[in-house]
Parts: C-alpha cells; sequence; structure tokens
C-alpha cells in the first residue's frame, strides 16, 4: 500500500471530498469511493467501454484514468443525465428502442454516445458506427443501440 | 420487421410495449453484485500451470489465506449423471494436492480491500511439480496418456451411444454418402459482467449471498449440501445480472468459498472476478470434434445418418448439468430438422487439462448445426443441386413428428420460414451479383441454414439424460394484494430477457389489469418460489405457463367476487382496464374493490370464497421446437482472408410471440454471438496449457463494426406443447449463425476449389487454405 | 486486475519532471501521459512502476506548431487533436487520416502521440508514421537534450534508445511538399484493435514517374520501419497497378515476420503484401 491522498471529485456537480491511493483507478473511485455505482465495470483494461464516463466533456474510459488525475475536473456520469424526472433524449431512446437487455453495458453506451453527440452532433452514420464499436455488448447485437443513438441524435439535434 | 399474434383476442400479449425494467437501468440504478460494499474482499490465487501437484503454498507472514488444508469439512463438486458410463469426477473447493488446469484457484486470499488481496495473493509461493499436461481431446484419447482422474480410465468421461435398428442396411444402400469432420474450437460466453458474489453473515446465523447466477435456488441447495449447513440458513440472491448465456448457469466454486468464508469471518466478504478469470477460469464451451456422414439416395434424400462427437470438458464436470451437456446434447438433437429415421452415434465426453466446460447459449446446437449444414451444402453439391433444393427435399413437414433418437417435434415450418427467407432473401439477384463481383475479382457467397431449436424442456426431457437433478418445472405464485397491486413471485431467474414484462403481458391478459401494475419479482430464495432459473430458452414457456394457470386461477376467482359483489352471472362478467364489468351494462367494480373486499370483508362471501387473492401454477411442459431459416451474406477478401457479413435474414418461428419488440432483441443478440464464434471468438491454449487469450484484445466479441444489418421476419405455429402457445428462442440466433456464415463463407470459396469446416474461420485459417490451394495450382501448371 | 502500488508525482514544469524523472528513473519511474497503453499493462500487473511522473499538468505540452519545415508535437497532443487537419497541405490530411484508425474514439481523448511512441508497440500507427516521415525524437533529461532520428529510434518490441531518465518531449515530423500524395491501409479482425499489419506511404511525381517514395509497414516486424526494397521497386515508375503490385510484393518478401499462435509468417507477408498496395491505391483515390 501506498499513502493515501485527499482529493475532491466533482461527480454531476457534487463534490466528493475522498481519500485514496494514486492507484486507485476513476472507475473504482467513483463507484467504491463515491457510491456512484451506475458506472460499471466490464474488463479494467480499456477495451469493453462499460466505464465510459465523460470528464470535462469528453467520453473517457474510466479504468484508464486514475482517480487522481480527474480532481478538479468536471465528471458526469449515467446517474446525473436525466433532469430529475426527465430522461435524457437518449436514456428514452435506449428504453424505445430496446437498445438494452442486461443493462450491464448501457450506462457506458449512454455516456459514449452522449459524449460524442454533444461534441459532434452531425456525426455521419458511418462514423456513428466507427463511434460505438468502441463499446462491447453481448446481449443486443448492437442493432438496437444503432437505432437508439440514431433517433436520440436526432432528437438532441432537435433541441 | 414483426408480426403480432393476429386474432388471438389479446389485448397484451403480442404487443412490443416497452420494458419494465428499463427506466432503473438506464438511470444507473440496476443493482448488481458488485455494487455492494464488503468488510473483506477476496482474491483467488490460481493456477499458473495445466498439471501438476502441490507441493507446497507459502503464505506471507501476517496474511489471511485460505487452502484446501482449511476446508477439510466440505465436500467437493461431484455432479452425477445415472447413465452413458459417466465417471463421477470430483472438484476440490480449492485445489486439493493437484492441479488439473491453468486458472484453476488454489488459495483464497481476505484482505480489507481488493488492492490489498491482489498485492498478497501476488506474495503467495506455489511451489508445484509439473506435469505434462494434455490439452486437446485427441491427445488425451491417446494410448498411454497421462490419466488426469483416477476415476476416468482413459480419459472418457461419458460415453454415448445410439444406434437405429436396420441401420446398417439402410447404409449401405445408399446411392452416395458425404462426409464433414468439422472442428469446433473453444469459446468463452463472456457476460459482460464477469462473475460476482457478496456473503454476509448476520447475528441470526444466516448467510445471504448475493451472486451473479442464472439458477439462485439451486446454489442454495447445493451450497448448503457442500458446506453441510442447513439450507434454511442460507439465502440467495441474484440481483441485477449482467447477462449470463449459460456461463452464470453452473455452480462457481468461489461461491460456495464465499459462503463458507462469511461463516468462518462472522462479516461481509466479497469477491468480483477480473476479466482476466473470466477467459482463463470461468467456464468455457464448445471445443469439440464432430465428424458427420449422411447416406443418401438417389434423389438426394439423407436416409441414414451417423456422426462422431469428442466433446473436450476440460478438468472437471459442470453442475448441476454434468459436462454431458455438450456431448449428449449433440448427440440427442444430431439430425436436427431433417427427416431420417437410421442414426448411429458415438459421443465421448473426454477430460483434459483445460478449463471446464460448462453451457454457453445454444450449447451444442451451433456446432452440430454448422456440421450438418455444411453436410447439407457439401451433398448438394455432389448432387449438383442448389443448397435450397436439397433442403427442400429433406425438412420435416409431417407433425407430431419423431425423430431417430424418439424424441417427438411438435409442429413447426421448417419448409415454410426456409421459402420465407429465400423470398426474401431475393437469392437470384444475389447471384447476379456474386457473378458480376468474381468478374471484377470480388468474391460474396450466401449461406443457408435451417434449424430446429428445442426448447422448454421439461423434467422428462433432462431424466433422459439420466441427470440427478432434473430441472424442468416452474412455479409461479400471483398475488393481488389488498389495494389492488399485482404480484407475481416466479422461480425462474432472469438476467435481460425482459421477463417482467413478458410476464407481466400475460398476467394482464387474464386479470384485465394493465401491464405497468403488475410486478413480477424473481431472483431471491427469501420472497420467490423455488424454481429452476433463467437458461435453455425455458422461462418463457415454462415460468410463462405456470404464470398463465396461476393467472386463470385469479382470474376465476375474481369473477366469482365479481359475480357476488355486482350480483350478476359468471358468464356476464369481463375483466378489463383493471375492473370487473358486467356486459351490456354500466355495472362494474374495479380490481381493488375486489381484492380489498376478499382480504376485509371475507364473511360476505359466505363460506364460498377462500379469503384472500392469491393462486400458483406450476408447470412442467414436454418441450417445444422452434425453428428457423437464417441467411448469411459474406464478402471474403481472397488476399487477407478477411470476412465481412454484409447482410443478415432471418425467418424465425418461435409459436405465439409474447412481445415481438423482445422477440427481436434475443434474436439479434443471438447472431451477434453466432458471428463472434463463426469468425472472431477462440479460447486458445498453448502446449503447456496456458491461456493465450487472457484479455478482450485477443479474445475478441463482435463489435457494433462487426454486426450486419439484420432482417428478421416472423412466422407463427402455436405450439400444442406449450399452453401459451409460445416456443423459447433464446438461443436460436447462435445456432443458426456460425452454420449460415461458414456456408456463405464456402460458397464464396467456391471459385478457388477450397473448404473449410473450423469455427471460427479466421482470416489466417481462410488464407491457409487458399495459400494450400494456390500452390497446388502453381504445381499442376 | 488492480496496479500494484506506486508514488504520483505532479510535476509543473517541464524542468521539475526532469528532475523528478533523474531521481526516480532507477527505480523504475516512468512517464504518465495519456495512460491508455500503459495503465492496462499495470492492470494485468506486467508492468509495475514504482514511480509515475504524471506530466498531464505541465503548460505547454500539448502544443503543435510549425515552422515551416517541420511541425512539433509535444509531449501531450492526444491523438483526437488530429481528428481535423492540424496544419495545411498534405501532412494534415494525412495525420487526420492516419488517427482515425487509432483504438476508438475514448481512447483518442486520452492516448497521446508522443506517448504511443515511448511505448513503441510494433502496431502503433503513430510510430509507423514517425518512421515512414522520417521524423526526428527530441528526448530531454536534466543531461541535456537528445536528437534521435526515427531509424535509431527503435529497438524491437515495446523497447526505444530512449535513455530511462530520458523523456520524449516533443517530435519533428517533416512537412511534405504540396504535391506529395499520401497512402494509409491497415488490416486487423475487428474494429480498433491492434493492426496486425498496416502501412503509410507517400511519393511524389516528377513527369508522371514516382520520385521520392516512403513506403513504410508496421505490425509485421519488432519495429515499425521504411522498406527500401519496395521504394526502389516503386521510384522512377508511373503510379498504376502493376508498380503498386511490383512494390507491395517487395515490401512482403522484405520483412522478416513476427510470428505469433495464430499468424505465421506467411500469413504476416500476406498482410503486408494487401496493406502495402492497398496504401498505394490510396494514393490514386
Amino acid at each position: 500500500m501506498t499513502d493515501k491522498t485527499v482529493l475532491t471529485l466533482t461527480i454531476n456537480g457534487r463534490d466528493h471530498a475522498i481519500s485514496v491511493e494514486p492507484r486507485r483507478t476513476l472507475a473504482d473511485a467513483i463507484r467504491e469511493d463515491c457510491g456512484q455505482t451506475g458506472t460499471h465495470i466490464g474488463c479494467e483494461h480499456g477495451i469493453c467501454g462499460a466505464c465510459t464516463v465523460i470528464v470535462d466533456g469528453e467520453p473517457v474510459r474510466s479504468c484508464l484514468m486514475f482517480a487522481a488525475q480527474a480532481a478538479g475536473k468536471k465528471i458526469r456520469t449515467v446517474e446525473g443525465l436525466a433532469d430529475g424526472d426527465n430522461l435524457h433524449p437518449m436514456q428514452q431512446a435506449f428504453m424505445d428502442h430496446h437498445g438494452l437487455q442486461c443493462g450491464f453495458c448501457t450506462p457506458g453506451f449512454l455516456m459514449l454516445a452522449v459524449g460524442v453527440l454533444e461534441r459532434e452532433p452531425d456525426i455521419s452514420d458511418d462514423d456513428l458506427i466507427d463511434v460505438l464499436s468502441s463499446n462491447l455488448c453481448r446481449c443486443t447485437g448492437y442493432q438496437n443501440i444503432i437505432k437508439a443513438v440514431r433517433a436520440a441524435a436526432a432528437t438532441m439535434r432537435g433541441k | 420487421m414483426t408480426a403480432h399474434t393476429k386474432g388471438s383476442g389479446l389485448k397484451w400479449v403480442g404487443r412490443a410495449i416497452r420494458r419494465l425494467e428499463d427506466p432503473a437501468l438506464v438511470r444507473g440504478q440496476g443493482r448488481f453484485t458488485a455494487d455492494l460494499p464488503a468488510a473483506h474482499w477476496v482474491r483467488f490465487v490460481r493456477s499458473p500451470v495445466a498439471a501438476g501437484e502441490i507441493k507446497s503454498i507459502t503464505k506471507p507472514d501476517g496474511a489471511t489465506v485460505i487452502t484446501a488444508a482449511d476446508l477439510k469439512g466440505v465436500k467437493p463438486i461431484t455432479p452425477m449423471l445415472h447413465k452413458f458410463e459417466y465417471k463421477a469426477v470430483a472438484q476440490s473447493i480449492l485445489a486439493d494436492g493437484v492441479v488439473r488446469f491453468v486458472g484453476e484457484a488454489i488459495a483464497a486470499v481476505v484482505a480489507a480491500s481488493e488492492e490489498e488481496a491482489e498485492d498478497i495473493a501476488d506474495l503467495v509461493e506455489l511451489d508445484i511439480n509439473e506435469t505434462k499436461p494434455l490439452v486437446d481431446a485427441r491427445d488425451a484419447l491417446a494410448k498411454g496418456a497421462p490419466q488426469i482422474h483416477a476415476v476416468a480410465p482413459g480419459n472418457v468421461i461419458l460415453t454415448g451411444k445410439h444406434k437405429t435398428e436396420g441401420f446398417d442396411a439402410v447404409w449401405a444402400s445408399a446411392a452416395r454418402t458425404v462426409r464433414i469432420d468439422a472442428r469446433s474450437h473453444r469459446q468463452n460466453a463472456t457476460p459482460m459482467e464477469a462473475r460476482a458474489a457478496h456473503a454476509a453473515y448476520d447475528a441470526s446465523g444466516r448467510v445471504t449471498l448475493h451472486c451473479t447466477t442464472q439458477m439462485p435456488h439451486l446454489m442454495r441447495t447445493a451450497i448448503a449440501d457442500l458446506i453441510g449447513m442447513p439450507e434454511s440458513d442460507l439465502r440467495v440472491i441474484a440481483p441485477d445480472v449482467g447477462g449470463g448465456f449459460g456461463q452464470k448457469m453452473s455452480l462457481c466454486a468461489e461461491y460456495v468459498l464465499l459462503v463458507w468464508l462469511a461463516r468462518k469471518l462472522k462479516s461481509s466478504v466479497a469477491w468480483t472476478e477480473d476479466r482476466r478469470e473470466n477467459l482463463i477460469a470461468a467456464f468455457h464451451s464448445r471445443d469439440q470434434y464432430v465428424t458427420v456422414e449422411g447416406a443418401f439416395d438417389a434423389s438426394a434424400k439423407l436416409i441414414a445418418l451417423r456422426a462422431d462427437i469428442v466433446s473436450n470438458v476440460g478438468a472437471y464436470s459442470c453442475f448441476p448439468t454434468t459436462c454431458g451437456v455438450e456431448p449428449l446434447m449433440a448427440m440427442a438433437e444430431m439430425p436436427g430438422p431433417y427427416d431420417v429415421q437410421q442414426y448411429e452415434c458415438l459421443a465421448r465426453g473426454v477430460l483434459t487439462n483445460t478449463c471446464t466446460m460448462a453451457a454457453y447459449r445454444g450449447v451444442s446446437r451451433p456446432v452440430i448445426t454448422f456440421t450438418l449444414e455444411r453436410l447439407m451444402d457439401k451433398a448438394a453439391k455432389a448432387f449438383a443441386l442448389d443448397p435450397i433444393d436439397i433442403r427442400r427435399r429433406n425438412l420435416i413437414d409431417k407433425f407430431p413428428y419423431k425423430s431417430a433418437m424418439g424424441i417427438e417435434y411438435d409442429e413447426a415450418s421448417y419448409k415454410e420460414t426456409m421459402e420465407m427467407a429465400v423470398t426474401a432473401a431475393d437469392v437470384p439477384a444475389f447471384r447476379a451479383r456474386q457473378n458480376d463481383a468474381r468478374a471484377k475479382g470480388e468474391y460474396l457467397g450466401i449461406g443457408f441454414a435451417t434449424f430446429s431449436e428445442r426448447t422448454g424442456y421439461g423434467s422428462p426431457a433432462f431424466a433422459a439424460r439420466g441427470m440427478a437433478i432434473t430441472p424442468g418445472w416452474e412455479t409461479v405464485h400471483v398475488t393481488v394484494d389488498p389495494s389492488g397491486f399485482v404480484e407475481a413471485r416466479i422461480g425462474s431467474s432472469p438476467h435481460g430477457q425482459g421477463l417482467r414484462t413478458t410476464l407481466a403481458q400475460i398476467i394482464a391478459d387474464e386479470i384485465g389489469v394493465p401491464p405497468e401494475f403488475i410486478k413480477v419479482i424473481h431472483g431471491d430464495t427469501d420472497t420467490a418460489p423455488y424454481g429452476w432459473g433463467t437458461f435453455a430458452s425455458r422461462s418463457l414457456v415454462i415460468s410463462g405457463g405456470a404464470t398463465l394457470i396461476a393467472a386463470r386461477k385469479v382470474r376465476a376467482k375474481l369473477i366469482k367476487i365479481a359475480s357476488h359483489m355486482l350480483e350478476a352471472a359468471e358468464n356476464d362478467i369481463v375483466l378489463e382496464d383493471g375492473a370487473a364489468k358486467v356486459a351490456g351494462t354500466d355495472r362494474t367494480v374495479t380490481v381493488a374493490a375486489m381484492a380489498r373486499e376478499i382480504y376485509t370483508q371475507t364473511h360476505r362471501f359466505k363460506g364460498e370464497l377462500e379469503p384472500g387473492l392469491s393462486e400458483s401454477g406450476t408447470y412442467d411442459p414436454p418441450g417445444t421446437f422452434s425453428n428457423a431459416c437464417h441467411i448469411a451474406f459474406v464478402r471474403l477478401d481472397p488476399e487477407t482472408g478477411f470476412v465481412k457479413v454484409e447482410r443478415y435474414v432471418v425467418a424465425e418461428d418461435a409459436g405465439r410471440i409474447i412481445n415481438p419488440m423482445i422477440a427481436d432483441g434475443q434474436v439479434h443478440g443471438g447472431i451477434a454471438q453466432g458471428i463472434g464464434n463463426a469468425l472472431l471468438e477462440e479460447i486458445i491454449y498453448d502446449e503447456s496449457g496456458g491461456i493465450l487469450t487472457a484479455n478482450l484484445a485477443d479474445y475478441m466479441p463482435p463489435t457494433a463494426h462487426e454486426m450486419p444489418p439484420i432482417e428478421l421476419h416472423h412466422m407463427e405455429t402455436p405450439s400444442t406443447q406449450s399452453i401459451t402457445k409460445a416456443k423459447g428462442l433464446g438461443e436460436g440466433g447462435t445456432i443458426g449463425a456460425p452454420a449460415a456464415v461458414l456456408n456463405a463463407i464456402n460458397d464464396a470459396l467456391t471459385p478457388f476449389g477450397v473448404e473449410i469446416d473450423i469455427i471460427p474461420a479466421t482470416p489466417q485459417r481462410i488464407r491457409a487454405a487458399l495459400r494450400k490451394a494456390e500452390k497446388a495450382a502453381k504445381k499442376t501448371t | 486486475m488492480k496496479p500494484a502500488p506506486f508514488v504520483r508525482h505532479v510535476p509543473r514544469t517541464l524542468d521539475e519532471a526532469l528532475a523528478i524523472l533523474s531521481q526516480v528513473a532507477g527505480q523504475d519511474g516512468r512517464i504518465l501521459a495519456g495512460g491508455q497503453s500503459l495503465v492496462p499493462i499495470m492492470a494485468f500487473r506486467l508492468a509495475k512502476p514504482a514511480h509515475l511522473v504524471d506530466i498531464n499538468n505541465i503548460d505547454g505540452l500539448d502544443k503543435i506548431s510549425s515552422n515551416g519545415k517541420s511541425l512539433s508535437i509535444g509531449a501531450c497532443v492526444r491523438h483526437a487533436a488530429f481528428h481535423k487537419p492540424v496544419v495545411d497541405g498534405p501532412l494534415g490530411k494525412l495525420l487526420t487520416f492516419v488517427a482515425r484508425h487509432i483504438a476508438h474514439y475514448p481512447i483518442r481523448v486520452r492516448g497521446t502521440f508522443c506517448g504511443s511512441l515511448a511505448h513503441a508497440d510494433p502496431a502503433s500507427e503513430w510510430c509507423l508514421t514517425a518512421v515512414t516521415l522520417d521524423a526526428t525524437m527530441i528526448a530531454k533529461s536534466t543531461r541535456g537534450t537528445r536528437e534521435i532520428k526515427a531509424t535509431d529510434y527503435f529497438d524491437g518490441i515495446m523497447s526505444t534508445t530512449l535513455a530511462e531518465d530520458e523523456l520524449l518531449a516533443e517530435v519533428r515530423l517533416p512537412m511534405l511538399a504540396s504535391d506529395t500524395k499520401f497512402g494509409f491501409n491497415e488490416f486487423n479482425r475487428r474494429a480498433g484493435d491492434f493492426a496486425m499489419a498496416s502501412s503509410l506511404v507517400t511519393y511524389r511525381l516528377q513527369g508522371g514517374k514516382i520520385i521520392d517514395a516512403h513506403i513504410g509497414v508496421g505490425g509485421a516486424e519488432p519495429s515499425p520501419r521504411r522498406i527500401p526494397e519496395a521504394e526502389a521497386a516503386l521510384n522512377g515508375q508511373t503510379p498504376d497497378d502493376a508498380a503498386f503490385r511490383a512494390a507491395a510484393e517487395a515490401a512482403s518478401q522484405a520483412v522478416d515476420p513476427l510470428e505469433d499462435h495464430q499468424t505465421d509468417a506467411a500469413y504476416r507477408r500476406d498482410l503486408v503484401r494487401a496493406v502495402v498496395r492497398r496504401a498505394l491505391e490510396y494514393t490514386s483515390r
């Protein structure tokens, strides 16, 4: 074990003062130290994307970033997507188009898609498939995830 | 494309309503096992060698490290099969003196955090006297091979044999025989949530085990048996489960240890499997050699079938199905959708120094369907027939049909779905494009797969395999509470299949309460009735049937209550929109009011009705066959061997469809796993028994990029063997895809005179075959 | 799969970073930039650095600049910086085209150009780019600054000639003449995976004939490199199918292929032939 450092993670606008070892990944810190378990861990080596969160506006693998590196940055997780009772268009689209089955990869896909679409609202269909191939889903065969994200993209553009 | 249940008269069944599961999951409010905090964390020290004797285990000073020596009172996992010369091999919870595969748990480190536990695990020193491992099943069968378990001479753990009377004479009469030697390499189901368990001891002496499992009740029974504790002292909860696909059906030694530890520490203890552990030590599957020979008469009718199945079952036998799950299912269902009454089969399960095999979506059927469909295509070529033509001549079209194994097939639509898919695919247009492409040096291929998918296995089907545990039936309790809310407690344990929604749809139609007011409760042995869980495409058929039985009883009682309260004849009562109505009048009473009455004003029913509103149903069906035709379109790059699946057409018949949106999702997901099986996914061992594919860059589930657009067409042949008329469809996608893709690849390879009968058909393997052909061509010119 | 413990250092200036690195280099200290390659191998505990010098908080390291002769890429420039051309002309377009092939979007927003060069994975797209374009690596330490030519930089699989106390502070890519044609192709079995072979090519035309051909091959040998035999086959030819095929064949024969359990030498040569030809075909799109 190494000495713990005290730092503050700002998740969905709320500050969490935590004390962690330097080796604590952002994914573990979000889940274990901040209690936000909506972010899931699927591989811990950056392939599956289940742990995707948005840091300072960019979708990142939270298993490949150390918690200490995210101090002072704005972190968004699946828990912060909805506005109270109003679901984010991406959440609504995943429900409408059956873009989830077991739901384990879903938070990662939601944050990936929202993170990219906020930066590139007019992304082409082909590029969108490239983006969605960043994450793994074992249930849906991706058909309905693609449908859902396309539908949500249209809604988000309309706003 | 989806079809609704036309003319069923049902309001909710057949509708693509949104899932009741989803609101929590899209908000990140799912509750998975790894979300629970624990006082202690476990890290397993796993064997770095495939075979050997453990000479010593040196623990770091002051560390809590559990080994087999600490577990003297705990019985080994010893699954049982009462047939097929099965040898009851035993697996210690932690390796006891001998290790038999890379990844086998040898010791368990307990610490305050996962990081710390892993640090300590790195310091545990193992002295293992390494011996020569057996990795390939054929090597394990060789004379003089080392013996992996003393009880299984020659490393054969079970032998299934079947030969129909008169086989030899019919075989001898054949106009032509065709043979396929197929190889299916090893795969891992790879649920996105790996295994996880959390065991917490409470002051009453009970342990609550949260674990990511498909069968919570049987886990309770099995773990209590092994530890020797009262089953009532163990509560097992399967919370949200992040996919299972069969891998989470079997008992994990790790879960047994967690319960034992919680009792020993009188505290909470957790283990979250990491991805590397999952790939090397969770269950594997599909490692088989299958040789099939078909005897055809002069009209290309299959008259006899002979199969030899060698299934590499790994180092131990899985519980509860035993390792018979693959070889015996292969033997039983090899003839597939084809009418052939003469059948000879030898199916062997072979022990090796590899990770234990268990069920994975489709079990043996992706392999046997791929083999049989390759046989059909090869036979078509031999008879100069179109692949569709030869199937037309051989598909079963009279029902009920009794197979050469004595299994009864209920009515299905083998030919009709094939014609439906073929029409949708527009084969002539494809052939024209294929010819044009070849002229340009581009290689396209089309592949067909027709298959049957046995679903909803009842107890007799498992008993036929001689299983000590026959997980065939299900029980459901449907309760209307005094406020009119409906609850269904089920023994099934869904984990993504949307059963909370589909069962609510079934209940809604019976009692006239909309699905959003119906809560399906599952996965907790304290609150759900004993049942077998969710696997083998069974839940909608069996739990759905039990739900229908229970809901019909509730309906009958509601009608009686309404008849009393509205003073009308039972025949005149209609249940809809949350109320009972007297047909043709405005007299009505809500379900809530009726429920309140039957709980709180029982005396008014003058002893004619029991108090309360709770009924139960149990269902144990004979099993029913879904069917489908898959058509894959591929583009094959002869320079690199790369195969892209460009289009995929399916015509599927799973009887009555309860929720078409959910049904489509099951087929989509199955096809993705099938395409993974066909092209990408392979667990690779080196000669020393080490695994070369222990991460998700080397073990490759498909991404969105590798998936073609899928076109689905449905046909509904209501099942007579299922009271909801629904058949299961959870595995069909996975079963059909390897066959369709491999046939398409072979179609694309036709101009090169090359065939490939290996899954996955990797670009390396395709190029190797092409290179061989290129060399041969050079020699002859 | 949790990394082994380490001490994290967070310098605010480059000098501070170099000072720390000089102290911890001997105790298995390493630079942490984007972390997209380093953190996974730490998760598997294949790397257990005792010290990480995190350079993400140093101002100015994320700069891309051009002096007209070369493009300078700072130590913390992310892959995603190249999603749009960073400079006018063929070099900017080339870098954008190559960047799209690197792993996946969320990896590209964290991973760095120089980090890829320092990690030196044989399959790395940026390593291939550096050797093909004759980049210069700027290595800094408390001992001073050193320029390393691409040909002298790579030293086998995941190995470079950087000293352990040296930080790869900058990579300089020569600007490409405005009439430079380029092409890139890579082969992998799944979107975003490591390339099993890749090729980057550039050339110019003089009187319809190819001059100044650069043909780089990655993923096929322990380090990416330019293939002189293939370049010789191409220079002086007209850019047509026959010339491309001849160059591809030459490259395929010239490489000393990496082999693994699935991929034998013959297959790797097949892939080299295919990616070189396809990269060349891209030049005449």
